[in-house]
């Protein structure tokens, strides 16, 4: 530890690289306790930089526009989408899915890399969190907006009520309810229950009392003694253990909405790993495409070093080929059915008048992220940042391909419907970003959004952050 | 460094928590309570009527059957609320000049008939029928109670839906002879099971599910 005195956001470029050429920094050499805390911690206390404004005010729009489109679909009923028989599932569901993927990563992050002791979670772990929860928020709200009578939505709850009616347990409507919520209540904890030690190094470090004391409210009285670590890592890993399995479970559920139906297209067991592998490659897309701008803005090249980058392209890649491997999969077991309406659908698919979105799906998610592959691409934050988004777009385009395709011509050809989505439709979709950026914005600005405690012992044990 | 928060902080905190387990607790307990008191479900509650009619002093103290005036109980789903004719087949002799009786005599004369307000009101997305009850051996006061106590008439029970399926899930719980239909006073024999199970196929109640089929009353 000898460059005490130097700047903590001079940026050091000398890397050190694996045969293989990948980058084996988690940490660039010469940071210390005091760099970390002040990087780390200073970024809440002190004013927000220039960008934070743009980003906020933009996404903040965004969310009133969004405001806007649910007051009208309250006002005037779930008419006012493009929704009708058959593509009765229209943007809000494809939205949810979306979003709940979306939300994978945190957790798989958080949880499978800690109990895999895996050290490249540490810089982007509560990022990815804070982002599982803001997703979850946003997946949440889309299929209320789909009852027809959202404030009867209590109703999907076992309650005594006066009809002594229980929710109908055998559909699985049901069971994302409880898969959603239990998936947010683990998050939030987790992503709580980390950040209690940060908070309190942002506590110390506060020079105004109203700060002292609104980050020594939360963080609950924290002295770091070896008991509260201790009892905090038992607690942590508990927790971690929890929401393992439901990194694999709630999108198992959600896909089930589509698997246990009998819709072509939609019947099919290829679905709960197909829907958990799409989850985990759109949440690490969603997860690069927060912490490359981010990453840039604060300065943070040293604490996020672009092995962290590659890491996380690497994960998208494996998972992409899952995904693709799905597809074609889902094309093979149609074919090999011989079932009229399953050969059908697939034709449909391709080259039926939603063709064109399911080229562009190919396009962007199995053709676009081939250039993974290559080191330079995954260690180039620009490019990076490219695939990412197309990812993200692509994911979102998966889901309309299953929903709308699918149902717009199922069985009778006298029952066959075009989906077209209003401006409301799209109002909702990036209403909806609006309101996931501007939760990720307030975060930014007011939470330390890398793991300040998990740094510092990568500072302290060296030898861990820079292996393979 | 100084402490920031005061010793007290610590009371707080405990209170806070402690507090807000009690509170939760105590908002689900009320919540409970009013929503299934009177206040919510009108059960017990008497209403205004144009004329404060007795059943007790009617059934009880002059012995008037329940069909003397509901006359289509056994015969259509409506059970029929007696014109102004009936009432006056006793009180064109009795109490002729009781005021309280002023407005039967009013709407004899003009024509017009009492507006008597509905007690047991059903929501009109439920079908149901009375003679269809009264044949299966369902008495009067298994829903309506005991009308021959009541000075005046109040609904006796929720008619929730959760209430109509505790005897259309276990109706051998409830049937009775079809010739204590009537009968204010019954109450179930100490072997009402089985004498439920046997009235149950005399009767030939459907128990195969239909009594418990959504379209059974929602049609």
């Amino acid at each position: 530890m000898h460059t005490q005195n130097r700047s903590p956001n001079t940026v050091d470029r000398s890397q050190s690289f694996s045969p293989l050429g990948y980058p084996t920094n988690l940490l660039t050499p010469g940071q210390t306790y005091a760099t970390v805390n002040q990087t780390i911690a200073d970024i809440p206390l002190k004013r927000a930089p220039g960008p934070w404004w743009v980003g906020f005010i933009i996404s903040f729009l965004l969310l009133m526009m969004f405001l806007v489109a649910v007051t009208w679909l309250f006002w005037k009923g779930v008419g006012v989408w493009g929704i009708n028989i058959p593509v009765a599932w229209g943007f809000a569901i494809v939205n949810f899915v979306w979003w709940v993927g979306i939300a994978h990563a945190g957790t798989f992050i958080s949880a499978i890399l800690l109990l895999l002791f895996q050290p490249w979670r540490t810089a982007i772990n509560r990022f990815t969190e804070a982002m599982t929860l803001f997703a979850v928020c946003c997946a949440g709200l889309m299929p209320l907006f789909h009852l027809g009578r959202p404030w009867v939505f209590y109703w999907l709850f076992p309650y005594p009520d006066t009809m002594r009616l229980w929710p109908q347990f055998r559909s699985p409507l049901v069971w994302d309810v409880f898969a959603v919520g239990t998936y947010f209540t683990i998050s939030l904890l987790f992503w709580y229950l980390g950040l209690v030690p940060d908070l309190a190094t942002v506590r110390d470090r506060a020079k105004k009392l109203w700060q002292k004391k609104v980050y020594g409210f939360f963080a609950l009285g924290w002295r770091n003694s070896a008991s509260h670590w201790q009892r905090h890592q038992i607690a942590y890993l508990l927790l971690a253990g929890l929401a393992t399995p439901l990194v694999l479970s709630v999108h198992s559920v959600v896909s089930f909405d589509f698997a246990v139906a009998i819709v072509p297209g939609w019947h099919s067991t290829i679905f709960p790993p197909y829907f958990v592998a799409g989850a985990i490659y759109s949440g690490f897309a969603m997860s690069l495409n927060i912490v490359i701008p981010v990453r840039k803005i604060y300065h943070l090249e040293n604490l996020i070093t672009d092995r962290y980058l590659n890491n996380m392209a690497n994960i998208m890649l494996v998972t992409g080929m899952i995904v693709a491997y799905g597809y074609f999969i889902e094309a093979l077991m149609a074919w090999y059915s011989g079932d009229i309406f399953e050969i059908y659908m697939m034709t449909n698919r391709a080259f039926g008048p939603y063709g064109w979105v399911f080229w562009v799906l190919m396009l962007f998610n199995v053709l676009v992220p081939q250039a993974l592959w290559s080191g330079r691409i995954r260690r180039n934050p620009v490019l990076l940042f490219i695939v990412a988004l197309f990812i993200n777009a692509g994911m979102w385009i998966e889901r309309f391909v299953i929903v709308i395709t699918s149902l717009h011509r199922d069985f009778p050809p006298s029952m066959w419907a075009m989906f077209y989505p209003t401006k409301w439709d799209w109002m909702t979709l990036f209403g909806s970003v609006g309101l996931f950026l501007t939760l990720q914005f307030l975060f930014i600005r007011f939470v330390p959004m890398i793991s300040i405690s998990e740094t510092r012992e990568l500072v302290a044990e060296p030898q861990k952050a820079n292996t393979l | 460094m100084a402490q920031l928060f005061p010793k007290s902080a610590n009371v707080h905190a405990r209170v806070t928590i402690f507090g807000l387990v009690i509170l939760i607790c105590g908002a689900g307990w009320a919540t409970s309570t009013i929503y299934w008191s009177p206040y919510t479900t009108n059960v017990d509650v008497p209403l205004q009527q144009p004329i404060p009619f007795s059943h007790k002093h009617h059934v009880t103290d002059d012995g008037i059957d329940c069909r003397y005036c509901h006359t289509s109980v056994e015969k259509s789903s409506f059970a029929g609320i007696p014109p102004t004719e009936t009432c006056m087949t006793c009180h064109s002799q009795l109490w002729t000049d009781a005021p309280v009786l002023a407005s039967l005599r009013n709407s004899l004369a003009t024509g017009q008939p009492l507006k008597w307000i509905r007690v047991n009101d059903l929501p009109d997305y439920v079908y149901f029928n009375h003679s269809a009850h009264v044949a299966k051996g369902i008495g009067c006061s298994n829903c309506h109670g005991r009308v021959d106590r009541m000075p005046l008439t109040r609904k006796a029970e929720t008619l929730y839906m959760r209430w109509c399926l505790r005897c259309h899930e276990n109706p051998q719980q409830f049937i009775r002879p079809r010739d204590k239909v009537f009968d204010m006073a019954w109450r179930a024999p100490p072997n009402q099971e089985e004498q439920g199970q046997a009235l149950i196929r005399q009767y030939h109640v459907d128990t195969s599910g239909r009594l418990t089929n959504c379209s059974t009353c929602h049609r």
